[in-house]
């Protein structure tokens, strides 16, 4: 009978044992990520050179609001503790130093511009923390293999300039392109990307380049260059100031060449209208994301869903600018990774959920456009589609493009 | 020969921005003896003010005239409220306040317009003139800056507020002694110079696109073509303008492998050489110190 | 403000004890935004001497933050150079083009001085990022550098072990300057601001003492810049734009212009403020930060260093009256 009761206690005790560590190995929390809360760390610039984009941050902040009023992810309510960086490096630094040790975050998000998020990465990567769906287009970063802790979320600049190199490869093989471009990183990621498009053709193809620094207050001596050298393409890769300016001085001095556009500026709101609807048309760009203003997608519920979340959540909002449906699409995904963790709240987990998102469709993506990432594709959108501007909305033209294969 | 013209006309019309800037630079600097590193901020900050009003149905030359009042305005309040109590602190503390002056504007205009661009309209229209060579809004600023320029030389010369205030800034004991109320005179420079930034930003928001960081690179070119035109002298201050547009512009042009990237550089490092040849700019009073 | 008397030697070294027990009890992260504080008095402390002490007015102290900072970073990144050497390495090359600079700037005064200063600050992202330079300065991309272990394997994390070095450069650089100041030389530079005609008249050779500080100040501020790499890990174009320059001079206005202690002051001040700014309203960072400058301004127009005179001077006079 005693060995029987032993017997018994031992049965007992193991499945106590197994229960709880079961129960206990359900929910694993890394800092940051508790019963109740998750801490979200970001650093937009809201003061300095790129404050424009500040609007990116504050859409992601009224998206976190709409779904914690919503109940949270799993239960748990989204922290998102957002600082300035000024577009600085050195500020930068500081502050994801403080998002992570003092604020213990459980991830950094969407962190804009190419030289802090450069400025971060080796710390990020040290320290473990991921450096998530970063908020530039730098091809940089889908590097797995050197950084496993940091992944980018849009389309690449190089891949947009290889699609439209593609582009004028087929529909203008003998076109003589002029450049605008923005001297630094973005900028010239776009070129390289363009040059690589067009492989050996690129040297007979590009008869100018002509850059600009954001400290210049016009881009126009630099226009009347490009029409200047003969140029009857022109790939325009500006931030939305210098696009209008470029397409306001363009038609002013009457050049009319076949115009690409990079996508950063392609806002109607935000560029084609105060650079003159008219002076606009027919300008070609790509876009993954569905333009608020275009009628053709106000019926759909991917658009209602955002007006009625932009009108409930951040009022003040702008309406017309791709910032805010790019802010929203890229909380979503950001929200689908949180949800797929479950109660396994770890950083590890984070990132290896954010390398498992399959086919993913969002209301606000193109029809056709879907995330994907793996272990080895750090890229979550690398399609696009080409859109031509009509006077008063972006029309698509072509199917759904990878920049990769540019098929 | 032909891109030589159009570089140069290209250089004029961004030039034209310079000078008008350039103006407002010289006119706070007679005053103060000093530079306003916050001239910039102002002038936008009264461009937004008029934006808001032509938002809200006002005519366009309604809201000009009454944006630059309320500048002048605008301007003396600040002399009166936020300088005058520093009166005798060191001059380089006044440099620190200038620049808590920028960044109380910049932030301001941010938080109640936004970051995105707006277009702002002209009064001359955009068509091209002389086969497009310049445009007529370009046209029209040159001529509003000549205006300006010629009532600031009326002014200084022939009227004798204008003597006083030459006065209040070139010796203000001796000023006082004859009667000359110090204090006024310095806040009505600050008054006009804020209503000439004013004009300056109206006329320049049109090119450039209207947005709260739109100013800070034309106050740098600003500064260069006062400095280079000699800060005493207004007609300096708007040859120099015109001067650093076309130099960057040819520049950017015609120097091989650099030229584009370093086009401010280029301009900068002219201004600098033009300053330690002749230290007082081109058109400047040379102020002899006796011992 | 030349430092005489035992009571403030023996406050300063009540400040480096103070300072040096720190480490025990401060999390990495305040240490590491104490050292950059540092790192920014340093270069802050480098604007006093031509600034404060000598009188000529410059704006483009970044320029020399800037070329300390990618020399100490090539200096590691492109040829393996162990960090130490690179303080005194960036210090030299920065000591030259001061003095280089110092030159034409004879020419200048005041508010030409400044220009020609700001102008230097505002040209050098742009040749940071050109391309004939950029095999070396990695153009837009910057460098990025490993940050150093401590050595001899002490027991101290890298946030702390550049927290003592740092603090060690501070108290040499500081003492140095502070023995400049009381000398000869100080003497004959304070004369140089405030009166040098008089100066000339008693002999002292202005333009070769208003050069040598010019690269002296450089100097400073080129060590702060190595330093301040070596902190972030990091140098690119971006981090060393013309608000760079204003912040060190706002920092050198608060803290007290002729003031050594102040510059370090200034330091903590151009670190810490903007994140109080911040704090308060996200929006409206940038107008508290200047309303903050404003009533400081008001409150301590000759910044810190004048107020504790003042403070002082009240104290001091009220014992001897009683």
């Amino acid at each position: 009978m005693k060995r029987q009761g032993l017997y018994l206690a031992a049965v007992a005790g193991l499945a106590l044992a197994l229960g709880t560590s079961s129960a206990l190995a359900q929910k694993k929390y890394d800092p940051g990520a508790s019963d109740t809360e998750i801490k979200v760390g970001n650093m937009n610039p809201y003061s300095g050179p790129a404050s424009a984009y500040g609007m990116i941050g504050k859409t992601i902040a009224a998206y976190f609001k709409k779904v914690n009023a919503e109940g949270g992810v799993n239960g748990r309510k989204i922290n998102f503790i957002s600082y300035d960086d000024a577009y600085s490096p050195p500020k930068a630094v500081e502050q994801a130093r403080k998002l992570v040790e003092s604020d213990e975050v459980l991830l950094i998000f969407q962190s804009l511009g190419t030289p802090s998020n450069t400025a971060i990465q080796k710390y990020m990567n040290a320290k473990k923390v991921p450096q998530l769906f970063v908020a530039t287009g730098a091809t940089k970063w889908g590097d797995p293999q050197h950084f496993p802790w940091t992944m980018g979320w849009q389309p690449s600049y190089q891949a947009e300039g290889r699609i439209y190199a593609k582009y004028l490869l087929k529909e203008k093989p003998g076109a003589k392109i002029g450049i605008l471009y923005q001297n630094d990183d973005y900028g010239k990621d776009y070129v390289k990307g363009m040059k690589d498009g067009l492989g050996a053709k690129a040297a007979s193809m590009i008869v100018s380049e002509q850059p600009y620094e954001t400290s210049d207050p016009t881009v126009d001596s630099q226009i009347v260059n490009l029409k200047a050298s003969g140029a009857d393409t022109f790939f325009n890769v500006t931030t939305p100031k210098f696009a209008a300016q470029a397409i306001k001085k363009s038609a002013e001095i009457g050049w009319k060449p076949l115009h690409l556009l990079n996508n950063v500026s392609q806002s109607i709101g935000g560029v084609l209208k105060p650079a003159g609807l008219e002076n606009s048309k027919g300008i070609l760009s790509t876009y993954y994301l569905k333009d608020p203003n275009d009628p053709t997608f106000q019926k759909d519920d991917g658009y209602k869903e955002w007006l009625a979340f932009m009108d409930k959540y951040f009022p003040d909002g702008d309406k017309s600018s791709s910032f805010t449906v790019y802010g929203y699409s890229v909380a979503q995904t950001l929200v689908q990774v949180l949800k797929q963790c479950g109660d396994n709240l770890t950083r590890e987990n984070v990132m290896k959920q954010a390398a498992s998102l399959k086919d993913l469709e969002f209301g606000m993506l193109l029809p056709g456009i879907k995330i994907n990432t793996s272990a080895t594709d750090f890229y979550p959108i690398e399609q696009m589609q080409m859109q031509r501007f009509t006077g008063d909305r972006w029309e698509l033209i072509g199917p759904v493009m990878s920049g990769n294969d540019g098929s | 020969m032909d891109l030589f013209l159009h570089q140069v006309f290209a250089g004029l019309s961004t030039g034209g921005i310079y000078a008008l800037m350039a103006l407002a630079i010289v006119m706070i600097y007679q005053a103060i003896d000093h530079l306003n590193f916050a001239q910039g901020e102002m002038a936008m900050f009264s461009t937004f003010v008029s934006w808001q009003m032509l938002q809200w149905g006002a005519p366009y030359w309604a809201a000009f005239l009454l944006t630059i009042v309320v500048s002048f305005i605008g301007g003396v309040v600040i002399e009166r409220v936020v300088f005058k109590p520093l009166k005798a602190a060191p001059v380089l503390s006044h440099v620190v306040v200038f620049i808590a002056l920028f960044a109380i504007l910049n932030s301001a205009a941010g938080f109640l317009w936004d970051y995105t661009i707006k277009s702002y309209p002209t009064p001359f229209g955009t068509t091209p003139l002389f086969g497009g060579l310049i445009s007529s809004h370009d046209a029209g600023m040159t001529v509003v800056t000549l205006v300006i320029l010629l009532l600031l030389y009326v002014f200084f010369r022939y009227t004798r507020i204008g003597l006083a205030m030459r006065a209040a800034a070139a010796n203000p004991e001796s000023a006082r002694l004859v009667g000359i109320r110090v204090g006024w005179m310095i806040a009505l420079g600050w008054g006009m110079a804020a209503a000439i930034g004013a004009v300056a930003g109206m006329m320049i928001a049109p090119v450039v696109f209207l947005e709260p960081n739109m100013m800070l690179s034309i106050l740098l070119y600003g500064f260069a073509g006062a400095v280079v035109g000699g800060l005493t002298s207004p007609l300096g201050a708007v040859i120099g303008g015109f001067s650093v547009g076309v130099i960057e512009n040819l520049a950017g042009t015609y120097i091989p492998y650099v030229g584009r990237e370093l086009k401010l550089t280029i301009a900068l490092a002219l201004i600098v050489a033009v300053l330690t040849i002749k230290p007082s700019g081109l058109f400047g009073r040379v102020v002899v110190t006796r011992v | 403000m030349p430092v005489r008397t035992r009571m403030q030697w023996m406050l300063a070294a009540a400040a480096v004890v103070a300072a040096a027990l720190l480490p025990l009890v401060a999390k990495n992260f305040i240490l590491f935004q104490l050292t950059l504080a540092m790192v920014y008095g340093i270069a802050i402390l480098g604007l006093c001497l031509l600034t404060g002490i000598n009188g000529q007015f410059s704006l483009g102290h970044s320029a020399f933050f800037a070329l300390g900072a990618y020399t100490a970073a090539i200096m590691m990144d492109r040829f393996g150079i162990n960090y130490l050497w690179t303080l005194p390495a960036a210090g030299i090359v920065c000591l030259v083009f001061g003095f280089l600079f110092g030159v034409p700037a004879l020419r200048l005064h005041g508010i030409y001085l400044a220009l020609a200063t700001f102008s230097l600050a505002v040209a050098t992202p742009q040749i940071l990022k050109s391309t004939p330079l950029e095999p070396w300065t990695g153009g837009v991309q910057g460098i990025v550098i490993l940050k150093p272990d401590a050595p001899f394997g002490l027991p101290l994390s890298p946030d702390q072990w550049l927290y003592y070095l740092t603090l060690l450069v501070v108290v040499v650089m500081f003492g140095a300057a502070a023995n400049l100041i009381n000398g000869r030389t100080g003497r004959a530079l304070i004369a140089i601001r405030d009166n040098p005609i008089a100066a000339r008249a008693m002999g002292v050779d202005i333009s070769l003492y208003k050069s040598l500080t010019f690269g002296v100040s450089a100097f400073y501020t080129g060590v702060a810049g190595a330093l301040g790499a070596i902190v972030i890990q990091f140098v690119a174009p971006d981090s060393f734009t013309f608000s760079f320059a204003i912040a060190l001079f706002v920092g050198l206005v608060v803290g007290g212009v002729g003031s050594i202690p102040g510059a370090l002051f200034g330091g903590l001040f151009v670190l810490f403020v903007p994140n109080i700014a911040e704090h308060f309203s996200k929006g409206l960072a940038g107008a508290i930060y200047g309303l903050i400058l404003i009533v400081v301004i008001y409150l301590m127009p000759s910044g810190a260093a004048g107020l504790v005179k003042l403070v002082v001077n009240k104290l001091t006079r009220k014992t001897t009256a009683s």
